[in-house]
């Protein structure tokens, strides 16, 4: 499927790509970046599906069964933590519209309970 | 099927790089990890059809369950302060899986050495060079954790460790060749393994605190070639892609932020840091204190506040307390700048990381290129947790051990206020000049009492 030359052109590229995408990012998205592509290489649980499925001995299963269950981690892990970060940056407009919406929700609840 | 499997495998490598590019600015960041997190998804499904697989499903979803049920709990409690030890155990999680699968394929192949042939060599030596590297992660990464966690002492040096560490190197260097070339049974390989894992243990040890995010970073980048290397002898392209792109963008992120620390990777890995040199340079001025409703008023009466955080500020969790201050000084029409070091807190942003959970938006939050020349039009500097970062010998003093390190020009400010627990000098252990020069006025106490004590004095007036 993919043969030796292929191989190193798929490695070339792919490197060039992952240095792109880092070297624009500004400073307060490394940490965050750094989980992200965390993250990503958690698609090693794909292989570690693969090796125990091709596993005979009980050895390779035990192995293998590790493997998935440590590539599972580093993939959930990975994505729970960096969504959380990412989730709270938000920029000054987006928090005065989020803070006006709660001021016109607690008037509303206000009115309603006025009401009652 | 297994063109599913191919045209879904390259989904996932689009939605990766796709992923991590809007990763990059902060308005599309969260929308690019959910892009990732679809491919994931994606993958991990279509992997259950692999031709390749011939059984075990039950014990695949248990494994899944265990090991993202167990991570999923504890990603969602940590906190925000706690994060550089929990990406790095995640990322050890990683790294072991590839040595994991590494080990299952070399144990196949010393059963059955026909393998070999239909595999290729090529995939053969990239297979135990994946284990070495994934390995070193995987333990490596580990040790950092305890460190992080506070579960470990902080640097563990001893007589000849390099040598032994070398030693080490060299030993499980020379069995991995013997694993490829020979492909020896079950005894060599628990050997070459567990140099390996020594060897990541050995790495780790010597490494202190403001130097473990550099080494995290290289881990996570090691992990990202250990699963490129086992893509190849699994033939499959996604981990390839997504485990170069990682090990790329890793290897540029370790490099750059040893640059923000004046260090280079060497230098970190083979070098202690050195302590403050013996001769004390003469220090001009004295230290003088100031209360907090005195620095208070300074702050409501300024035009304009640059305020320069640490990871001291977030040890004493004064951060919400501080955006408290920063929006009351907003309303009587001071405008609030902060200012970010690249190494302030455990990781590159991770100052900003702890500022965005308090509520400050990320327009306010400048990097040091961006504001290092603002100083000079400020009317208060305010450090709160800070202090090598703002040490001006850096810039002056050649002898110092932090000179050539880029910090934040706070002594050009008018006034500076630096809100400090106690006196004694920062990590580094270097004499902090800024404190004794004439526009330096120093506010003791705990952070988060400080702040709260200046919140009451601004809304006295």
């Amino acid at each position: 499927m993919i043969e030796g030359l292929a191989a190193l052109y798929i490695l070339m590229l792919a490197g060039f790509v992952g240095y792109e995408v880092i070297s624009r990012v500004p400073v307060i998205l490394h940490t965050p970046l750094m989980s992200g592509s965390n993250f990503v290489h958690g698609i090693v649980v794909v292989g570690a599906m693969v090796a125990l499925g091709q596993a005979e001995t009980f050895g390779e299963q035990l192995i293998g069964f590790i493997a998935v269950v440590l590539g599972a981690g580093n993939a959930v892990g990975g994505y729970v933590v960096t969504e959380r970060m990412l989730e709270m940056f938000k920029s000054s407009d987006k928090r005065k519209e989020k803070e006006s919406s709660d001021k016109a929700k607690a008037l509303k609840d206000a009115a309603k309970g006025g009401k009652a | 099927m297994s063109a599913l499997i191919e045209t879904s495998y390259f989904a996932t490598a689009v939605l990766f790089i796709l992923g991590l590019k809007r990763m990059s600015h902060p308005t599309t960041a969260r929308s690019g990890v959910i892009w990732a997190g679809v491919g994931m998804a994606l993958a991990t499904l279509v992997t259950f059809l692999h031709p390749e697989i011939r059984g075990q499903y039950g014990l695949m979803l248990l494994a899944i369950l265990i090991g993202g049920g167990v991570a999923w709990w504890s990603a969602k409690r940590v906190a925000m302060t706690d994060m550089p030890q929990m990406i790095a155990i995640y990322n050890g999680m990683g790294g072991g899986a590839a040595g994991g699968i590494a080990a299952v394929e070399l144990m196949r192949v010393a059963g059955d050495p026909s393998l070999v042939e239909s595999h290729g060599h090529l995939a053969l030596w990239l297979g135990v060079l994946g284990a070495l590297i994934g390995s070193v992660a995987f333990s490596g990464s580990v040790i950092a954790w305890a460190k992080l966690d506070g579960r470990m002492k902080k640097a563990v040096r001893f007589a000849n460790q390099q040598q032994v560490t070398l030693a080490i190197l060299a030993a499980a260097v020379l069995l991995g060749i013997w694993v490829a070339l020979a492909t020896p049974g079950a005894f060599v390989l628990f050997l070459f393994f567990l140099l390996a894992l020594a060897f990541g243990v050995m790495v780790a040890l010597p490494i202190g605190g403001a130097d473990m995010p550099v080494v995290i970073s290289l881990f996570n980048a090691l992990t990202g070639l250990a699963v490129a290397m086992e893509g190849f002898v699994l033939d499959n392209a996604a981990m390839i892609i997504a485990g170069t792109v990682v090990g790329a963008a890793g290897s540029l992120l370790t490099v750059l932020m040893a640059k923000a620390m004046n260090r280079s990777l060497f230098n970190i890995l083979f070098k202690q840091f050195g302590p403050a040199s013996d001769e004390t340079t003469e220090i001009e001025g004295s230290i003088k204190d100031v209360g907090t409703m005195d620095a208070a008023v300074q702050m409501a009466y300024a035009d304009r506040v640059i305020i320069v955080p640490g990871y001291g500020l977030a040890v004493a969790q004064a951060q919400h307390k501080l955006w408290e201050m920063v929006e009351l000084l907003q309303e009587r029409g001071v405008e609030v700048s902060f200012a970010i070091h690249p190494v302030a807190g455990r990781m590159p942003g991770h100052m900003n990381v702890l500022l965005a959970e308090a509520g400050v938006p990320y327009d306010m939050i400048f990097d040091l290129e961006e504001i290092n020349n603002d100083f000079e039009t400020t009317d208060v500097a305010l450090v709160i947790g800070a202090n090598d970062v703002v040490n001006p010998v850096a810039k002056t003093d050649p002898d110092s051990p932090l000179y050539g390190m880029p910090v934040l020009n706070v002594d050009e400010a008018r006034n500076v206020l630096v809100v400090k627990r106690g006196q004694g000098a920062g990590f580094s252990g270097v004499e902090n000049h800024l404190f004794y020069r004439d526009n330096t006025r120093m506010v003791y106490g705990d952070g988060q009492k400080v702040v709260t004590d200046m919140i009451a004095s601004i809304k006295t007036l």
